[in-house]
């Protein structure tokens, strides 16, 4: 195990020099002008084009400025944007935001999914089953911004007025709760589906048919032999969601008007702050890895038939 | 006991009858599909229902109906009164849990066992099996162990609760035939120590002839013969039970053609009228297809469904 551990952390090095490099070039490499339209409407100062292109690397090829860059990154430098804000700064104060309201959406998908998908599979073709079918079908195929404006209208003073629906520049858990269950509704229908699924898959199971014969109480049976098993599958989709969730929060936090990671990228790519959208997604890949890494050794504790070496 | 599904009802089982006592073991021996592992869900309650459904009849364990009780009393009988052990014991085991665990679960749960308590009792089941090494083995998981190695902790875990009654289905299909004579052996002796009564269900009539006091021979649903062990080897008392017999190979007949029965056993949606074996049995005369042979007495505890039973013992 900690040879395999081992192995897939330096296997996380390759990985991650290949996304960012990607990255970095997608976004520096763009055969377009990187100041155009910084100066307003004129075009910019040539002292001040020289000026930055010195500090951003602009001069030298390629590969030489993503290195750079890397090293920079190595030693906690995420680089100043062209009107001199640090990139570092910013992601610290967007970066607990966002992954709070990322940990919340876990928490309500995770919750609320398992249960409706244990109950549905466990009951197949009742009022129920057929209630959750329907309803995470909508879900699924309901643009996450419609369900976000549309509870936020609804639950919030303007509509039938039970909660504030306004998140404050350093929200508290409470107020992430609605934002957090609009981010995570797209995969929580997959969990209660998943579950679902999994469930029927091993209700029939030979192992559920002995705990039955051993005279094993029902809560047992369900909650123990079938759950165990049922669920994995649905915690290793859960363990690589959250990673999805934070990168897909840029339209909840736009709905909500949250200021998180979301936010930042997504005025990084309007306003072409390059070094500001290449560090977030960065940031992003990393957790992607590192959640994809804990995901597979999980994988080995939840299910004993696998072993790595 | 039917089963309702959508290509019609199946009449699973029918008329089919038989005791076990303390110290005693039943086989219950046909084709697949002939209702033998049915019987066994039945009695042990752990059929779907629906689709099943229990028409009427009776399961008496002690003396009290099993199918009055409620839910909640025959799942105290299970693994308490009544144990199973099951063909596969690699699919019945849950593969994420120890066989330590599983053992010592029905202790804890069932018996209010403490958790050092039941792992000192679940050691001592493993041994009683013969398990090498059970005490380090306890805690290993049911795919690291080999095939009869499972299905003997398999066998634990169902003595955990001393139960009186064990359903033994097919239990040893899965396996070598070198482990296959092992198992059978263990069971025996298990079964002797605690004079606990057993149902051993199974299509291989070697393995009855080893170890069975009584064989019940089920066809399409019912019980076609009932005989004692070497009442039935010597003279089969219905024609199916002889076909059986004759389609064993055997030394003596060494280079000839294996004998087989002929045809398919019948679909239980669409059972033949008259006496089910009617179309395969090479006796069979016209009355086996207008009508269902009762129930012939043949003496000591014999009975036979076939119109001529005391032709086809006599013959034996």
């Amino acid at each position: 195990m900690g040879r395999y551990v081992l192995r897939r952390l330096l296997q996380l090095i390759p990985v991650f020099l290949g996304t960012t490099f990607l990255i970095y070039a997608l976004v520096w490499a763009i055969p377009q002008d990187p100041f155009a339209g910084k100066c307003g409407q004129r075009p910019c100062d040539p002292a001040y084009i020289a000026e930055m292109s010195q500090k951003l690397n602009l001069n030298d090829p390629l590969v030489i400025q993503y290195l750079k860059y890397l090293g920079n990154l190595l030693v906690g430098d995420f680089g100043t944007t062209f009107n001199g804000v640090s990139v570092g700064e910013q992601i610290a104060t967007s970066w607990p935001i966002t992954l709070k309201m990322g940990i919340i959406a876990l928490i309500i998908e995770a919750v609320i999914g398992i249960v409706a998908g244990v109950l549905t599979g466990l009951r197949k073709q009742g009022f129920l089953d057929n209630l959750v079918l329907v309803s995470t079908l909508f879900l699924i195929s309901l643009p996450v911004f419609v369900t976000g404006f549309v509870l936020r209208l609804y639950l919030g003073p303007q509509g039938f007025d039970l909660m504030d629906t306004s998140v404050s520049s350093d929200p508290t858990f409470g107020e992430l709760i609605l934002p957090g269950f609009v981010l995570g509704s797209l995969s929580m229908a997959y969990v209660a589906r998943l579950t679902r699924t999994s469930i029927v898959e091993n209700r029939r199971a030979d192992y559920v048919r002995t705990a039955i014969a051993k005279g094993q109480p029902q809560s047992r049976v369900v909650g123990i032999h079938l759950l165990r098993n049922s669920l994995i599958p649905v915690i290793t989709f859960l363990g690589t969601d959250l990673g999805s969730l934070m990168g897909g929060a840029i339209v909840t936090e736009g709905v909500f008007n949250i200021n998180g990671i979301g936010g930042l990228i997504f005025r990084g790519i309007q306003e072409k702050e390059g070094i500001m959208v290449t560090g977030i997604v960065t940031l992003l890949v990393l957790v992607y890895l590192l959640m994809s890494l804990i995901v597979d050794l999980l994988y080995a504790v939840l299910d004993p038939r696998i072993r790595y070496e | 006991m039917e089963f309702r599904t959508r290509d019609g009802v199946a009449k699973v089982l029918n008329g089919v009858s038989y005791h076990v006592s303390a110290g005693e073991t039943l086989a219950v021996l046909g084709e697949s599909g002939s209702g033998k592992s049915v019987t066994a869900q039945t009695i042990m309650g752990i059929l779907d229902m629906p689709p099943a459904f229990i028409t009427n009849g009776s399961i008496k364990f002690r003396g009290e109906d099993l199918l009055s009780q409620s839910a909640e009393e025959r799942r105290q009988v299970r693994g308490e009164g009544i144990a199973m052990i099951f063909q596969d014991a690699l699919s019945a085991l849950n593969p994420v849990f120890t066989i330590g665990f599983q053992i010592e679960e029905q202790l804890k749960v069932r018996r209010g066992m403490s958790k050092a308590d039941a792992r000192k009792r679940a050691i001592e089941l493993l041994d009683q099996v013969k398990i090498p090494n059970a005490k380090g083995r306890v805690s290993d998981y049911p795919h690291q162990f080999s095939g009869g190695m499972r299905q003997r902790a398999m066998i634990a875990m169902s003595l955990a609760l001393d139960p009186e009654l064990l359903i033994a289905d097919e239990p040893t299909t899965a396996l070598d035939v070198t482990v296959q004579a092992q198992i059978m052996d263990l069971l025996a002796e298990i079964q002797k120590e605690r004079d606990m009564g057993m149902i051993l269900i199974t299509h291989d009539l070697g393995v009855v002839a080893d170890v069975a006091d009584r064989i019940s021979v089920m066809y399409a649903g019912r019980i076609v013969e009932h005989a004692d062990v070497y009442e039935l080897f010597r003279a089969p008392g219905h024609p199916y039970t002889e076909s059986l017999l004759e389609s064993l190979p055997r030394v003596d007949l060494r280079g000839q053609e294996l004998k087989t029965i002929k045809g398919l056993p019948p679909s239980l949606t669409n059972i033949p009228p008259g006496c089910p074996f009617n179309p395969r049995c090479p006796r069979a005369f016209d009355r086996c297809v207008t009508e269902v042979p009762a129930v012939h007495n043949l003496g000591m505890g014999r009975t036979s469904r076939c119109h001529i039973a005391e032709e086809v013992v006599a013959r034996g």
